[in-house]
């Protein structure tokens, strides 16, 4: 699989989803500084955590109007995998991607903790290594980060089985008590109408390796790299 | 202002008068925050060399080599009286300012640490502090990427006035890449890059200078500057690009005294011509002071050769960045400004950097011990108030703020040091020192911050490979402060030479007392410590093991938490047994415990609490001093197998298990349930937290 991680001026977990393709999973990354724009073909665009342009007026919303952003919505409209990760998620819903927005934790402070997430969907590219209702563990970090989605969008997503996570307690109940931002229905990954983007608040990239505290993360990667090898 | 003193010795020298550029030059940089003036002296007698060190105390940050293949950047800095009068911009400001010195150096940052001292939390405006303090951290090292790994949390009223905000910042560089802050060659070009400079932040070093009045908030506030972390991570990339092309040969940041300082800091192996017009400006009509002196934030200064400039420049623009060439390196020993066509300073930089007069304070000792008299409550009611004092109780609610995964070299935030995953090595982090012990006994007290910063590694298995410090005290002019002063660092030095660990950096904050609340803060010798070792993960202890402590208590309840919720009064802590801590280290490295804390604030209890929440336990003698005495070198262990312990000087406590922790001392037993417990370690989180 070769990956193209977008690179934007306030990226601060590029390096770190390129470390785990390469180091952890043995794919290819290019880093693409956002100037230069997609220059060839991949199998896979990765929009990675951290602050693009300060976040500024709003998480995402500048970096959703750069020329790269059109590079990426034709690629995925090509049905190249794009998976957004935090201000990646939110780059990619500001940028229509997919439905919904994310918005400032419902307690409005910076969060950073480990979270429980069920895993809804295993179809996709993403998730199909994870099983029904599997219950995993992943690093959250991030102010704005609840996603929102009005009520016949939502019934729409979750009759296309689009919602890939929900936060959940240990035991994988989605409670309220068990939702640290807020978010509709406890929803922090979503997928795209034809499941090949990904959406998602919780970092898989720091859940690759047991020596971080958790492996769970590693197999959105991996899912990834056997969809890309078998298609 | 710059003293008549001063003035007159400057006279003398320059056989003239000076002009306003010059004036206001010397002001900054003879301040005590660049200077260094009243504790220079005091400063030689540390330790500061060792095997390890590259580069010690002076420049930027130092150096210190942590491998064959990394070495580790590492600076600490304090950014106290901006945080009191603007806390958010303040506190997030304090993280930018050491991040460049280690991006200055040549080196990507990789992790820091927060210290902070505040009043009691029973005020509303220590609340309002301690609320955007963190937030001014979180937001700023959040967004360009740098994980905090630990910090200490101090709550006592000597603060009230005066937040303390110091800053521990870490980074990584190759030993054969290190850029050092001292221009190389004359006919070399100054570039300076990064923000454009605006009227904020003039003044500042000499602000810190000096202690807070009843109105500075609103005085003040032009001194205090704004920080932009967007701009800062481009910083950070930009530096990290331009360094990598080998034509970068020193580099500064702008922090105190801006570009002047800068400027004539990193120029005074040689001399340089500044032209002040060309700096990028923000705002039109600035005069040359205002160019000179703002403490604009986010703004770098390198060394190139002349052509070099076009590459140079066109990685700051890659990064959006402003870049201008504002000057050269001179052969001459001098400091020259040029203005509109004018020279506005022209000055032997010597005199300009390196060339204050030290100035000596009258020392006094004084004794603040009072006599122990024993708490009328009852022990179970202690141990509630004891765990629920802030500095016992969880810190989530301000770490969960903090971005600590960011880079993916964090294995463990705690419960005595983070620590960090680099070249198959673990890399640790500990900061603190207790200032109400330092207070008591400033020389044992400040001896026994170093060894337990040591213990804290001991529980790791860690050795500490060398030492910050930033030095916070109240004003010197009182003869008990100079005093203070004289026997905290003596004590500090005395530690290090045992412990054979070097002091690399740091800074010195004076002068932190206020008008308004009548208060001079305890003395706070804050240090950051690093400690190398190997990579290990603990299980969590299984039931049936046995818990012991190792050590010597004695009755130390002066300064301890316990004395803070009930006043009892009693004797500081005399110095630890070094012995003790090498012995725990030792046991560590050799696989023997299931789980081990080094006992501080709170004693064995909050150790307790902390590794066997469920446990029994029977403690012997008064069990007011055995729960809740601080004494130095102690450590709770939890053992499987008794035996190695043997020839250890040690007390078994108990056994790990059970439904609550349950502690039985004579006839009496005492019980706390985990709800007890949890709801002591709410504290913070219910003062803070409004839904």
């Amino acid at each position: 699989m070769r990956t193209a991680v977008i690179q934007f001026g306030g990226s601060n977990c590029d390096r770190d989803v390129v470390h785990v393709i390469e180091e952890v999973c043995g794919a290819d990354a290019d880093l693409v500084w956002y100037k230069d724009g997609l220059n060839r073909s991949y199998d896979a665009i990765i929009l990675p955590g951290g602050f693009s342009y300060g976040d500024y007026l709003r998480a995402g919303a500048i970096a959703a109007r750069t020329p790269i952003m059109g590079d990426v919505i034709r690629a995925a409209g090509k049905g190249t995998l794009v998976l957004g990760i935090c201000n990646g998620a939110q780059i990619a819903a500001e940028s229509g991607l997919i439905p919904g927005v994310f918005t400032i934790n419902a307690y409005p402070k910076f969060l950073c903790r480990p979270a429980y997430l069920r895993v809804e969907n295993t179809t996709s590219p993403f998730t199909r290594l994870y099983s029904e209702g599997e219950v995993v563990m992943f690093p959250i970090a991030h102010k704005e980060g609840r996603y929102i989605i009005p009520a016949d969008e939502l019934a729409r997503l979750e009759k296309e089985k689009r919602i890939a996570f929900r936060f959940c307690d240990e035991s994988g109940n989605v409670t309220w008590t068990a939702n640290p931002n807020g978010a509709t229905g406890n929803i922090t990954g979503v997928l795209s109408e034809k499941e090949n983007v990904l959406v998602m608040m919780p970092h898989p990239e720091r859940a690759a390796e047991e020596i971080l505290g958790s492996a769970d993360g590693k197999k959105i990667f991996d899912s990834m790299i056997a969809y890309v090898e078998e298609s | 202002m710059l003293s008549a003193e001063d003035l007159t010795i400057i006279r003398s020298r320059l056989g003239r008068d000076i002009t306003p550029l010059e004036a206001v030059a010397f002001e900054n940089l003879w301040s005590e925050h660049c200077s260094y003036r009243s504790t220079k002296a005091l400063l030689r007698t540390l330790p500061t060399d060792g095997e390890n060190v590259v580069i010690g105390p002076g420049d930027d940050a130092a150096i210190v080599r942590f491998t064959d293949t990394t070495a580790l950047a590492i600076g600490m800095e304090s950014h106290n009286h901006p945080s009191y009068v603007d806390p958010y911009d303040g506190a997030a400001t304090g993280v930018g300012g050491i991040v460049r010195d280690i991006i200055s150096m040549g080196a990507r940052p990789i992790a820091l640490m927060d210290p902070l001292c505040f009043g009691t939390l029973d005020s509303e405006k220590t609340r309002h502090l301690f609320e955007h303090v963190v937030s001014g951290i979180g937001d700023y090292g959040n967004c360009i990427g740098v994980p905090v790994v630990r910090g200490d949390l101090i709550f006592d009223e000597s603060y009230q006035g005066n937040p303390l905000v110091n800053v521990v910042a870490v980074g990584v560089v190759d030993p054969d890449s290190v850029i050092t802050g001292r221009v190389q060659k004359p006919g070399n070009r100054l570039v300076l890059y990064g923000s454009r400079t605006g009227r904020d932040g003039l003044g500042g070093a000499s602000f810190a200078s000096r202690d807070l009045s009843e109105d500075s908030e609103a005085e003040d506030r032009p001194s205090v500057q704004v920080g932009d972390p967007y701009t800062e991570k481009l910083l950070i990339e930009a530096t990290m690009e331009m360094c990598a092309t080998g034509k970068v040969l020193a580099c500064r940041d702008l922090g105190a005294a801006g570009f002047a300082g800068a400027s004539s800091e990193m120029s005074s192996t040689f001399g340089a011509r500044i032209i002040a017009d060309r700096v990028p400006l923000r705002e039109t009509g600035m005069n040359e002071i205002e160019i000179m002196l703002a403490e604009s934030q986010e703004r770098m200064l390198a060394e190139v050769a002349p052509e070099d400039l076009a590459a140079i420049g066109a990685i700051a623009e890659k990064y959006d960045l402003s870049w201008a060439d504002v000057g050269e390196v001179i052969a001459e020993p001098r400091y020259i400004v040029e203005f509109n066509e004018k020279i506005v300073c022209d000055l032997p930089i010597d005199l300009l950097v390196g060339g204050t007069p030290a100035c000596r304070w009258e020392t006094k000792p004084y004794s603040a011990e009072e006599p122990f008299r024993r708490p009328e409550e009852d022990i179970r009611t202690l141990c509630k108030k004891v765990l629920s004092h802030p500095e016992c109780a969880a810190k989530d609610w301000v770490f969960s703020q903090y971005d600590h995964d960011v880079q993916l070299r964090t294995v463990s935030l705690g419960p005595d040091a983070g620590v960090l995953r680099l070249d198959g090595l673990a890399l640790h982090f500990t900061c603190g020192c207790n200032p109400r012990h330092i207070y008591l006994r400033p020389r044992e007290g400040t001896a026994n911050a170093v060894l337990e910063n040591a213990s804290n590694l001991a529980c790791y298995g860690a050795d500490p490979l060398c030492i910050v410090d930033c030095l916070n005290f109240a004003s010197p002019v009182h003869p008990e402060i100079a005093w203070q002063i004289e026997e905290s660092i003596l004590g500090m030095g005395e530690m290090c030479r045992r412990l054979n660990v070097p002091i690399v950096g740091g800074n010195v904050s004076l002068y932190n007392e206020s008008d308004e609340f009548e208060t001079r803060i305890k003395p706070t010798p804050m240090l950051g410590v690093i400690g190398k070792g190997d990579l290990r993960t603990f299980a969590p202890p299984q039931e049936g093991a046995t818990l012991a402590l190792i050590g010597r208590t004695e009755p130390d309840l002066g300064g301890s938490i316990l004395d803070c919720v009930t006043g009892c009064g009693g004797p500081a802590p005399a110095v630890g047994s070094v012995e003790t801590v090498q012995t725990v280290r030792d046991l560590v490295r050799n696989g023997g415990l299931a789980a081990v804390t080094d006992l501080s604030r709170g004693g064995l209890l909050t150790a307790l609490a902390k590794i066997a929440p469920r446990s029994s336990v029977s403690i012997e003698g008064d069990p007011v001093v055995a729960l809740f005495s601080e004494s130095y070198a102690r450590f709770l262990v939890v053992v499987d197998d008794r035996s190695i312990l043997k020839g250890i000087p040690h007390t078994v406590l108990g056994t790990v298990g059970g439904d609550a922790l349950r502690i039985r001392s004579g006839d009496e037993e005492v019980v706390l349930t985990p709800a007890d417990l949890r709801e002591a370690s709410r504290t913070i989180t219910d003062l803070m937290r409004i839904d």
